[in-house]
């Protein structure tokens, strides 16, 4: 039924179709605003259409190539080219795929809560050219087997949302929040930039496999590493490096911000395969592992108590987005301090990876939903500040549900999908070590705490005499919504499906460095 | 249908079929206990307005406690914590950058020293 163009080309299309769509949306917008809607709505729609048909793909056989300007789509190394994969290609294995599925689920919500919340703001033109553009460049970081390429698609990611989120500019104050996230992202893509020139000039090679099957773990190598590990640990808000994320996240439109949490991911997946795909056991996995545990804890403690005193609503959720990043820091920083003990490797490194992963997906979902419902809140009354808040549940009944569902997962309560990556962590880091356990778990309770208080801040009490008229949003934001809010509910109830389904397969190919080789320059036509 | 439900964790499992079930029995046995209530009550008359000692109700918007308000002896008990923490955060994006290129280079003495 679905064309073979469209499957074999599933990887080029993803990044073309959003691409195009990008620069076509101003000239529709100036036809009727109508037309500009249907050509970002239908672009979202196909993108996430051939997005999770590859990702499928990639689930029922195995890594995809696409190798851009070859014969074949799969020929990685031509023979005339002494083994080396020369051209640009996409490497989609089960954990590229899983990013994919993220990217493609949010994306189309976001979308479709944007074309409803943003329809009375001007520059709209602009503000789905860099949205696509967004889209764009996470999907390309996500798929992307060359390491210059993933540059690429991270700096027009960068330059993306820094646009976006100085687009209300609210008396300069968004624009300052924009321009500290550019020069922090313009200083780290610098980083990599180096650390790509250091990896080009040793090994000769750009291509991520190459670079694996060469690394020899030099003085040079470990610079390379740590300029990778420090810039991508802070474009995804890692503590002491997440200082933006409030600013950016509170500032930026709330469809935005959800969007930007997919982003934050994007750069926590560069992170992981940086260590597992190009480095894996040439490093020292104890040491690095740790590095990314202590990260990891650091998040978790300093975003949720940073968190409980903020009066805006988006800022406080900015600082949970920080703490729940390091939940994932902490389950995949496990699995690579084991890395080199299959022992305990098999008995629990494989399962907080699966764990920290996992959380990855669920964070996406309902991260995304309760930014959208700030966003929602914001719509009616005009403001995000809790203090000014209160009996809106009594007008907003559906925005309260979504709400609730996503304050509840991100507490980790069940049977919301929280709960059960959270579990995973709790009981694959106790057998590591328990206190970090015990940290996780308590950093959960003040999580839920502190949505109780937001819970009631904005929902409970008698209806406030300046919200009266106040009414449920638009249907299409709360359809945005709800597609979140069905697959938290969706993953809560079955998540061994979608560990076994989705996660272990991807947690399994990122620690499998052999076979993300293999897939390059031992397979190839 | 074990596999569709029951998650194993490594060292034990977690099945939500089964905790949404023991939640509907705890529904059911909450109705059960709320059907055995007062049945004279009568919504819109004086049964249903506040008693506040006898004093009259404040106006709606005075009623309802704000975001503020909530955690205060949290907070207060913690006040030694913030009054670090909070501090670090200072807004400034040179001090960003700063704590960027510190964690940076923190990371290569201690990846180099135990390479």
């Amino acid at each position: 039924m679905i064309p073979a163009f469209v499957v074999e080309n599933s990887p080029a299309l993803m990044i073309i179709v959003p691409f195009v769509a990008a620069f076509i949306a101003p000239f529709a917008g100036r036809a009727k605003p109508a037309v500009r809607a249907l050509v970002v709505g239908g672009a979202m729609a196909i993108t996430s259409a051939i997005t999770l048909l590859l990702a499928s793909d990639v689930y029922a056989h195995g890594t995809r190539l696409y190798v851009f300007g070859a014969q074949a789509a799969t020929l990685a190394v031509p023979q005339d080219s002494g083994g080396i994969p020369v051209r640009i290609m996409f490497t989609v294995d089960p954990m590229s795929a899983l990013m994919l599925v993220i990217t493609a689920i949010a994306a189309f919500a976001v979308v479709i809560y944007s074309l409803t919340s943003e329809r009375h703001h001007s520059g709209l033109g602009s503000y789905y050219t860099l949205f696509l553009l967004m889209v764009t460049g996470i999907l390309g970081m996500v798929a992307t087997g060359d390491i210059f390429n993933f540059f690429v698609f991270l700096e027009i990611l960068s330059i993306a949302s820094a646009g976006l989120i100085a687009f209300r500019i609210d008396g300069g104050v968004a624009v300052e929040a924009a321009i500290k996230y550019f020069v922090l992202s313009t200083i780290g893509a610098l980083a990599i930039l180096v650390a790509i020139g250091i990896y080009y000039g040793e090994y000769n090679a750009l291509n991520m496999a190459l670079i694996a099957q060469r690394m020899q773990f030099t003085l040079l190598d470990q610079l390379a590493l740590v300029l990778i590990i420090a810039a991508l640990a802070m474009k995804c808000g890692a503590v002491p490096m997440h200082f933006w994320t409030p600013d950016a996240y509170s500032m930026a439109p709330s469809s935005i911000t959800a969007l930007l949490v997919v982003a934050s991911q994007a750069s926590l997946y560069g992170l992981f395969r940086t260590v597992f795909s190009l480095y894996n056991i040439t490093l020292n996995a104890a040491c690095v592992g740790w590095l990314i545990i202590i990260l990891g804890v650091l998040s978790m403690v300093v975003g949720v108590t940073m968190a409980i005193p903020q009066k805006n609503v988006k800022r406080l959720m900015a600082y949970h987005a920080v703490s729940q990043t390091g939940y994932m820091l902490l389950g995949v920083g496990v699995g690579l301090a084991v890395l080199d003990n299959q022992p305990l490797l098999e008995a629990f490194g494989y399962m907080a990876m699966e764990g920290g992963i996992f959380h990855i997906i669920n964070h996406a979902m309902y991260k995304g939903l309760l930014f959208l419902t700030a966003g929602a809140i914001f719509f009616r009354i005009g403001t995000y500040d809790l203090n000014k808040m209160g009996g809106l549940g009594h007008s907003m009944k559906w925005t309260m549900v979504f709400f609730i569902i996503g304050a509840l997962a991100i507490a980790g309560i069940p049977p919301f999908n929280g709960f059960a990556s959270k579990l995973m962590i709790y009981e694959s880091v106790f057998v590591f070590n328990p206190v970090l356990s015990v940290i996780a778990m308590v950093v959960s309770i003040l999580t839920l705490a502190s949505f109780v208080k937001v819970f009631h801040s904005i929902f409970m009490g008698p209806v406030l005499p300046e919200y009266k008229d106040v009414r449920e949003v638009p249907g299409p934001m709360l359809a945005g919504m709800g597609i979140l809010a069905l697959v938290v509910i969706v993953f809560g109830l079955f998540p061994s499906l979608v560990v076994e389904t989705l996660v272990a397969p991807a947690a399994h190919a990122l620690a499998d460095q052999g076979m993300y080789i293999a897939a390059v320059i031992g397979g190839g036509a | 249908m074990d596999m569709l439900f029951t998650l194993d964790t490594g060292t034990g499992f977690w099945n939500p079929l089964l905790w949404v079930l023991g939640t509907a029995v705890a529904g059911v046995i909450a109705v059960f206990l709320y059907s055995l209530g007062e049945r004279g009550y009568k919504k819109g008359t004086a049964q249903t307005e506040p008693f506040i000692s006898g004093n009259p109700e404040p106006e709606k918007g005075l009623v309802h406690v704000r975001s503020g308000n909530l955690y205060w002896g949290f907070l207060d008990a913690m006040d030694g914590y913030y009054r670090r923490l909070v501090p670090l955060h200072t807004g400034d994006l040179d001090d960003y950058v700063l704590w960027y290129m510190g964690i940076t280079a923190l990371f290569f003495i201690v990846v180099v020293v135990f390479r």
